[in-house]
């Protein structure tokens, strides 16, 4: 067992853009070192990142989570081979903490087998789209407690990875439906699963054919191009969009190939290695959901995704579920300006009210 | 919802076997905070005079601009300046707020009140922007107060009333930093007991002031070590004097010069490791996770608790959003109301204008006949006269040409007579 292999990380040779200086000091004021204790606060507190894997079953999801994270993630024997799949979707969240330089990470995968397995898949996007909102709904309950937690539990899921089975031809109609849904709510990634039964010519007019088909439809997969601020990410990330979706191949068995140690699938025409971008494009997969784009992911999933669902949340002002002791705090004094009572289904009244067209008495 | 069966299997530690490369995450968020640019926000307060603006462009090595301020204003007034400051990469949005006029009234009973409200009215805003239904909190310009230097004057004695009186006032809404200011009026021996008698006072009185993190291994040894020296004496300068073979920051006296950054001279240094060196972050932190959560605590429980019972339970802020909504909604249609009835009346109004102009017109149209009847009949009147007279005229004219043709008709009879009297040759004698 050989020590910890480092790959270049991306992150660090990514250089910000020189700003105009609005008010250049020499550098003995010591701003810089707000930098170092932001640092300290993050590793103090850890972070989190919460992944969702999506895709019929037989696809490697559960390999693809084991080798992203190089470990045994699934503990439990999940259906599997000679498992028979599931009559009904089902969602299986695990929660871990891994420890990488003293930094931790409390990672929680989401699984979703019997997705797309049924003979009637219709609808079958609900119940995720259903946990994914209610991740949000648990965020924003706590964020508008009047006594609320200084770090709330974020459980909301961050990114969304996609498996699109290996066909050759384009997307199927069950993919399309999916990501148009789901790109509206959630960080979504799609992959080509399984590419080591394709060819590499086959690899790139399946890639350019899923691109077409992406663009047609106005699925606009992560990393988003509206999203792009910063003219260095809009470089970086054009860069990855085209390579999207990224064909990978999941192992989590270690083979020797010429003398090192690799991860690999062994077959009997050779050895694929995992993480050599000659065979597969796992590498730029994990670069981009761990080494250079998490935090961005993230963001992303914060300021605007959680935004998004917290106004529409907000303005349903009917529905919200009322609490112990919930008292009408309608005041009486309204009943006196509109004309007619305020009942306790005053909102939606009187939103009706106010949108009826007035009528003008002269 | 029909088929989710959401297992959670216990937390639990993994092992890694191999590098996965997350250890870049802590440079992946310092990456995207400075793309944002930082905000820091300073509160002075202190006596006009005290070396409020000195010590911040002491502190920021700038050169901000500004005036001395005058004794003679009528009441505390809170000053907010705005500047952006970069130090290699790292952008920062300063806003220094200065209390002008501070300790100049005869009466200083109001003197805490507008800091109060400043800072509560900065927290308010960012409740509001974090209250609304459609938000942007991400780049939101934060303009809470993360530090008060509170500037204690050089007495050597103790704090004054007014001074205990404020900070125990802002003492749950800032974090509150003393400093001694213009340290270099006060020797040294009555240094050490000047600062052992402020803090016995702050104590005694429950004046919390900020207290430097102990919690984390790094900084806990350099905090605690300068806790100890809290107040801060400080002496601020912008003039730089030779010493040695060096220009730095001190104030030249017939007596010697004390350095600013010298730190057997003052606590200079040690203020500008603290405050911005070692605890920038930890200060915006607490103000956001301690003293703006208590003002929204107490600000959400202010008006949720309207209209209810003192015994009913605490609820959400659900509820408290359905009321403001309610008001919205009612505010709404007040307001359209007022519209509606406001139309009405400019229509009223308009109308009654126009019915005005028209009667006016109409008058005028009428003025305007009669007059034209009258310069007609006159007119006409002149005409009449003038034909008379040329009938007259006439008249006389062929009365005179008849006179005339006799006259000359006799005249030619008796001319031809003479003349032939005249003529020899037609006597006939």
């Amino acid at each position: 067992m050989d020590t910890l292999k480092e790959s270049p990380s991306p992150c660090s040779s990514r250089h910000n853009s020189p700003r105009p200086a609005p008010c250049e000091m020499p550098a003995t004021v010591g701003i810089e070192a707000v930098l170092d204790q932001l640092k300290i606060k993050a590793m103090k507190m850890g972070f989190e990142f919460n992944i969702m894997v999506v895709g019929q079953s037989g696809l490697g999801k559960s390999t693809m989570v084991n080798t992203l994270f190089k470990s045994k993630v699934w503990k439990s024997a999940l259906p599997g081979p000679g498992v028979p799949t599931p009559q009904t979707l089902q969602l299986h969240s695990v929660s871990h903490v891994i420890e990488e330089k003293g930094l931790k990470l409390k990672l929680t995968v989401t699984d979703t087998p019997g997705f797309g397995d049924q003979i009637n898949n219709d609808k079958c996007w609900e119940p995720i789209l259903g946990y994914i909102n209610e991740q949000y709904e648990q965020y924003l309950q706590e964020e508008i407690l009047i006594t609320r937690q200084r770090h709330i539990p974020d459980t909301r899921v961050h990114c969304c990875v996609y498996f699109v089975p290996p066909t050759g031809h384009c997307l199927r109609p069950l993919d399309i439906e999916f990501l148009q849904r789901l790109c509206q709510t959630v960080n979504v990634v799609p992959v080509i699963a399984r590419a080591d039964s394709l060819t590499i010519e086959e690899r790139e007019a399946f890639r350019s054919r899923i691109q077409k088909d992406l663009k047609s439809h106005c699925i606009d997969v992560y990393p988003q191009k509206r999203f792009d601020e910063d003219p260095n990410d809009k470089i970086l990330n054009s860069k990855i969009r085209e390579r999207i979706p990224f064909a990978v191949v999941g192992a989590d068995q270690e083979h020797v190939v010429n003398g090192r140690c690799v991860l690999g699938r062994k077959t009997n025409w050779g050895i694929i290695e995992v993480e050599n971008m000659a065979h597969c494009e796992f590498p730029l997969l994990r670069d981009l959901l761990i080494r250079s784009h998490l935090q961005d992911l993230k963001d992303i999933t914060h300021n605007i995704h959680y935004e998004n669902y917290r106004v529409v949340r907000l303005n349903e002002s009917h529905q919200l579920p009322r609490g112990p002791g919930w008292v009408n705090l309608a005041p009486v004094s309204l009943a006196s300006t509109s004309a007619g009572q305020v009942t306790t289904s005053g909102p939606s009244k009187a939103h009706k009210r106010a949108q009826e067209e007035p009528k003008y008495e002269f | 919802m029909k088929g989710i069966i959401v297992m959670n299997e216990e937390l639990r530690n993994l092992s890694l076997s191999g590098h996965v490369g997350f250890d870049s995450l802590p440079d992946q968020l310092v990456n995207k905070s400075t793309s944002q640019g930082f905000c820091f926000n300073i509160l002075c307060v202190g006596e006009t005079g005290i070396g409020k603006s000195t010590l911040m462009d002491t502190l920021f090595n700038t050169k901000f601009e500004s005036d001395p301020a005058t004794h003679n204003e009528p009441g505390v007034r809170l000053k907010a300046r705005s500047y952006e400051l970069q130090e290699s990469n790292v952008r920062l949005k300063l806003t220094i707020v200065d209390t002008v006029g501070f300790g100049d009234q005869i009466n200083k009973d109001d003197s805490y009140k507008p800091i109060v409200e400043y800072i509560d009215a900065q927290f308010e805003a960012y409740l509001q922007e974090e209250l609304k239904i459609k938000r942007s909190l991400f780049n939101y310009h934060d303009t809470r107060i993360h530090a008060c230097l509170y500037f204690i004057a050089p007495t050597g004695h103790s704090l004054k009333s007014l001074d205990l009186v404020t900070m125990k006032k802002l003492d749950s809404k800032v974090n509150i930093i003393p400093i001694i200011a213009k340290a270099d009026t006060i020797a040294k021996n009555e240094l050490h007991k000047f600062k052992s008698k402020i803090m016995s006072e702050l104590v005694s009185n429950g004046v919390q002031i900020y207290q430097f993190p102990t919690d984390e291994e790094t900084v806990a040894e350099i905090n605690a070590t300068m806790s100890v020296h809290l107040p801060f004496a400080v002496v601020g300068s912008t003039e730089e004097v030779k010493i040695g073979n060096k220009m730095a920051k001190a104030r030249q006296y017939p007596w010697g010069v004390v350095q600013v950054e010298n730190e057997s001279h003052c606590d200079f240094v040690k203020l500008r490791e603290m405050l911005i060196r070692v605890n920038m972050e930890d200060l915006r932190e607490q103000t956001h996770a301690r003293h703006y959560e208590l003002y929204r605590r107490c600000k959400l429980e202010e008006m949720g608790f309207k209209d209810t019972d003192p015994d009913s339970k605490p609820f959400s802020l659900q509820e408290t959003y359905e009321a403001k909504r309610n008001e919205f909604l009612g505010e709404l249609q007040k307001k359209e109301e007022e519209m509606r009835q406001m139309f009405v009346m400019r229509v009223k109004e308009k109308e009654a204008e126009l019915k005005e102009a028209e009667k006016e017109l109409h008058e005028k149209f009428d003025l305007l006949k009669r007059t034209h009847q009258e310069e007609k009949k006159k007119v006409e009147d002149k005409k009449k006269e003038l034909e008379d007279e040329v009938n007259n005229f006439q008249k006389k004219k062929a009365a005179t040409q008849l006179l005339q043709s006799q006259a000359q008709q006799s005249g030619a009879q008796q001319t031809k007579k003479d003349k032939d009297k005249k003529n020899p040759w037609l006597c006939t004698e």
